[in-house]
């Protein structure tokens, strides 16, 4: 635990990317085979099953300090983290232990065999032995609530650079339900894939935006000058759904959403027809509301999928497809090293034989002989309830992540990113007692950074419903200025993008508008500090 | 009842039988001052009186002031009512200041820490019926390491930088936190550099006749490659001002008390946070008050409220003091916080 807890301290201290690879690098080299996979379960969120609630644990932590219980949860409120608070409030003592990572996490898993008094005494005991940084770590991993600043991106980084393997073989490998009970981290360094979990999905191929700004729109002829001949690319619809990743293997099915989640129970209209193509087969699509031959608006998906139980009526509203992209693996093969044009030739047969064509849709290709012609069709999207269109080279692999190139997203509203709102302070004029105008931040690491401020963009019914937020969520108070409990996340529309010093983000957005408030989303699906970097560059 | 010895009112803490007030907020015409930070040292007061190692750093704030100054221990009587002052730890000159007064003893903290920080007198318990004590960090969670670990952890950080050719710069107040900082850096290591506004403090604190480490003022033609590997010191202010880029590339640190707290040092932006402090901890608070053996005691600037209840739990005789202290560590932050707030709103104009 020591030498973890000095990991996350030094990630923690360090917001530059080739810092945290070295520190990373350094831990994965001098730690036990054990410790390492344990470590990648944990900052891939496959946190140890939670045995003791936060409840108890507070409780618990109250009994053994040594000051009264008003105290203690006042201390609670300024600190704002039961962990950090209880690591901060246990006396200190000179004990130390040299447990580790591994073993914590299999006395963690065998707790469910104790009795509450059992657990009960091994947790201060265990708190006890630590010192005030390891006791923080250790009750974040206790209670689930674990975050660290660091992408997984990075940490592939790390593990590719002292293996040898290579990123996309590693970012695949890592995917999926496997636990560190069942695969090592002799299992992830070998060669040849050692796994044979039928859940694990591939990594997304995901797409760079065509930057554009309404007073700098790219013509035809630019877009030409950039891609080339049109007859070697694809054009697809974007749009506006989930995007997925259906999995028919060994005889059952998965549905992965984007953000890794494994949500085959959110979509059950979706399973015959999965169960019905051939064994081996792995499809990218979206998962979208659709009703007599056209997708549904956004927030009708939203709605369905912030609901706990999926009623007959909520159903029956909000019926569900799957628009297929592409084809992943075919007859148990990874086809993705294939160009795309072959795989959609797939697809097309999948889709051919499959007898639920009403559910299981192709993605439209869009015929086009010149990049006018598409530029003008573009500006149709909203009418065919599109966001704008994929570009896709018809001899491109299916990479995976961001790959700068093969696959493009030209958007009709081209510059967003989703963001956490952090301040909020009241508006002027009829609105003058209510919050409306937020200042918003994405993820630099784990640390939340302000990039833009804005007003617009909410009906008043949803500006009531965040105002009510506010003023129950409030952190901090500064003049006019609330800090507010980081948690909503909104989609932000901009029309430009610039670098700045005099920014704390680095970069300065011109005129930033709310485009729509994320309710699907939780504040660790927001954008980071990166995904507007790389806008600068485009 | 007799009136107490010293009351709260509209313009500060009043001694009635003396005629004088203590770290006034409002301009009267008998100021003693505990220290020199603005809060506790204002502007616009007649005549004031203060340890003899503030008086350069006062004059130098509040320009041509009628100030009176005496050492530690020593005594004065104002319409008789007898005023000495004891160190305070807390910078360079904080007392707290004795008050007497047929019998009764009354003790006003002013800012103070019980850790020697090897550079104003460390701090010495006076006995007393009544105590106004600060108590800035007075919630559990606030428990300083040894101050020598912290001094290690910075020379450490410089010498880091130093050595991938980087600056470091580091925030702390002027008076107290930079010449802490300054006096424990390892010159081994390179070169120091002053904020204007620090090395003004400085300059006033040499003219006292206090000694410091050599250290460079910062002026406009010092070239990007003097400072280079050094170490910056500046205050919190100076944190992403346009003064800041000069150093590129840098490693910018903030020390406070407040960086005990990962969401404080998450809001600050810091690459590194030390935790340091000229104030007291949870535990020197309750040890300082119970070392004055004082049965009454009142709290001003810091969570005022929850220590006052813990303290009559003890069973003292607890008050919360409402004044308009909290100018170092206390307000300095929020301003920061509120400049980031007006950075980010800024976002629309390029
Ligand atoms: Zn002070
Ligand atoms: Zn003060």
């Amino acid at each position: 635990m020591k030498d973890f807890a000095r990991l996350f301290t030094e990630l923690d201290e360090t917001n530059k990317t080739n810092e945290k690879v070295s520190v990373l690098k350094n831990y994965f080299i001098s730690v036990p085979d054990e410790d390492k996979i344990h470590t990648l379960a944990i900052f891939t969120g496959r946190k140890p099953k939670r045995q003791i609630n936060s409840t108890l644990m507070k409780l618990w932590a109250m009994e053994v300090s040594s000051i009264p219980q008003w105290l203690f949860e006042e201390s609670y409120q300024v600190v704002g983290d039961l962990g950090e608070t209880i690591a901060l409030l246990f006396p200190d003592t000179d004990v130390t232990n040299d447990k580790p990572l591994s073993e914590w996490i299999a006395e963690i898993n065998s707790l469910g065999l104790m009795t509450e008094e059992g657990r009960k005494q091994w947790l201060i005991d265990s708190w006890n032995i630590m010192n005030r940084q390891e006791r923080f770590v250790f009750n974040k991993i206790l209670t689930g609530s674990f975050r660290v600043g660091v992408s997984q991106n990075l940490i592939i980084k790390a593990l590719a650079e002292i293996s040898g393997l290579d990123a996309a073989t590693l970012t695949h490998r890592i995917m999926g339900n496997w636990d560190p009970a069942s695969f090592s981290f002799y299992d992830l360094m070998q060669e040849q894939d050692a796994s044979d979990d039928a859940s694990r999905p591939y990594p997304f191929c995901l797409a760079y935006a065509i930057q554009e700004t309404s007073d700098k729109q790219k013509t035809a002829e630019e877009i030409g000058e950039h891609l080339g001949d049109p007859q070697l690319w694809q054009a697809e619809w974007k749009w506006d759904g989930f995007r997925a990743q259906a999995i028919h293997r060994g005889g059952k099915i998965f549905i992965w959403t984007r953000g890794e989640d494994l949500a085959t129970d959110k979509f059950p209209e979706l399973h015959s027809f999965l169960f019905d193509l051939p064994e081996g087969t792995v499809l990218d699509g979206e998962a979208i509301c659709f009703s007599e031959g056209q997708p549904l608006p956004f927030n009708v998906l939203q709605t369905r999928i912030g609901r706990k139980n999926l009623t007959k009526k909520i159903l029956a509203e909000s019926p569900m497809v799957f628009i297929a992209y592409d084809c992943l693996e075919f007859a148990g093969d990874d086809i993705r090293s294939m160009p795309l044009k072959h795989r959609r030739s797939v697809l097309e047969k999948l889709h051919q034989h499959s007898s639920y064509s009403g559910i299981f849709r192709l993605s439209p290709v869009i015929n086009f002989k010149s990049w006018q012609e598409l530029y003008e069709l573009r500006l149709t999207s909203r009418e065919n309830y599109a966001e704008g269109f994929m570009l896709k080279k018809l001899d491109s692999v299916y990479q995976t992540g961001r790959k700068r190139g093969d696959w493009w997203k030209w958007k009709v509203d081209p510059l967003s990113v989703d963001a956490v709102m952090v301040y909020a302070q009241k508006g002027h004029g009829r609105r003058a007692d209510l919050y409306t105008d937020y200042t918003f931040a994405v993820w630099d690491g784990d640390k939340l950074v302000p990039f833009a401020k804005a007003y617009s963009g909410l009906t008043d019914k949803e500006i009531k419903q965040v105002d009510y937020f506010v003023k129950r969520n409030t952190l901090e108070k500064f003049g006019p200025v609330r800090t507010v409990k980081p948690q909503l996340v909104f989609e932000i529309g901009f029309e430009g993008i610039n670098r700045s010093t005099r920014h704390k983000s680095g970069v300065a957005l011109r005129f930033p508008r709310i485009l729509r408030w994320r309710q699907d989303k939780k504040m660790e699906d927001a954008d980071t500090i990166e995904t507007l970097r790389s806008m600068l560059d485009a | 009842m007799a009136r107490p010895l010293l009351q709260f009112n509209d313009n500060g803490i009043y001694c009635a039988a003396g005629d004088f007030y203590i770290d006034p907020w409002k301009p009267v015409d008998d100021a003693v001052i505990t220290h020199a930070h603005s809060d506790h040292a204002r502007w616009g007061n007649k005549r004031y009186l203060a340890h003899d190692l503030s008086r350069e750093v006062m004059k130098y704030r509040l320009g041509d002031i009628r100030l009176e100054t005496i050492g530690y221990n020593e005594t004065i009587f104002k319409n008789g009512v007898k005023i000495s002052f004891h160190p305070a730890g807390h910078v360079i000159g904080s007392s707290q200041v004795r008050v007497e007064h047929k019998g009764n003893i009354w003790v006003v903290s002013g800012d103070y820490k019980l850790e020697d920080d090897g550079v104003c007198t460390p701090f010495e318990p006076v006995k007393c019926h009544t105590f106004i004590s600060e108590c800035t960090f007075g919630m559990p969670v606030y428990k300083w390491k040894p101050p020598t670990e912290v001094h290690d952890d910075i020379n450490n950080w410089w010498r880091t930088n130093a050595s991938e050719g980087k600056t470091s710069v580091i925030a702390g107040y002027s008076l107290g936190k930079a010449q802490r900082i300054l006096q424990h850096l390892d010159l081994s290591i390179g070169k120091v550099f002053l904020h204007g506004v620090i090395a003004n403090t400085h300059g006033a604190l040499l003219r006292n006749g206090i000694h410091l480490q050599e250290a460079t003022r910062i002026t406009s033609d010092l070239g990007r490659d003097q400072t280079k590997g050094g170490m910056v010191i500046c205050p919190p202010s100076a944190l992403g001002s346009p003064w800041m880029k000069r150093f590129h590339p840098y490693s910018f640190g903030y020390c406070s008390g407040w960086m005990t707290l990962r969401g404080a040092k998450r809001r600050r932006a810091a690459d590194r946070g030390f935790v340091l402090s000229d104030h007291a901890d949870w535990d020197g608070l309750i040890q300082a008050i119970d070392a004055t053996e004082c049965e009454c005691v009142s709290l001003t600037h810091g969570y005022t409220a929850s220590f006052t209840r813990y303290l009559s739990e003890l069973g003292y005789d607890a008050h919360e003091a409402h004044t308009y202290y909290g100018g170092d560590e206390g307000v300095e932050e929020d301003s920061v916080l509120e400049e980031s707030v007006i950075n980010a709103s800024e976002g629309e104009d390029v």
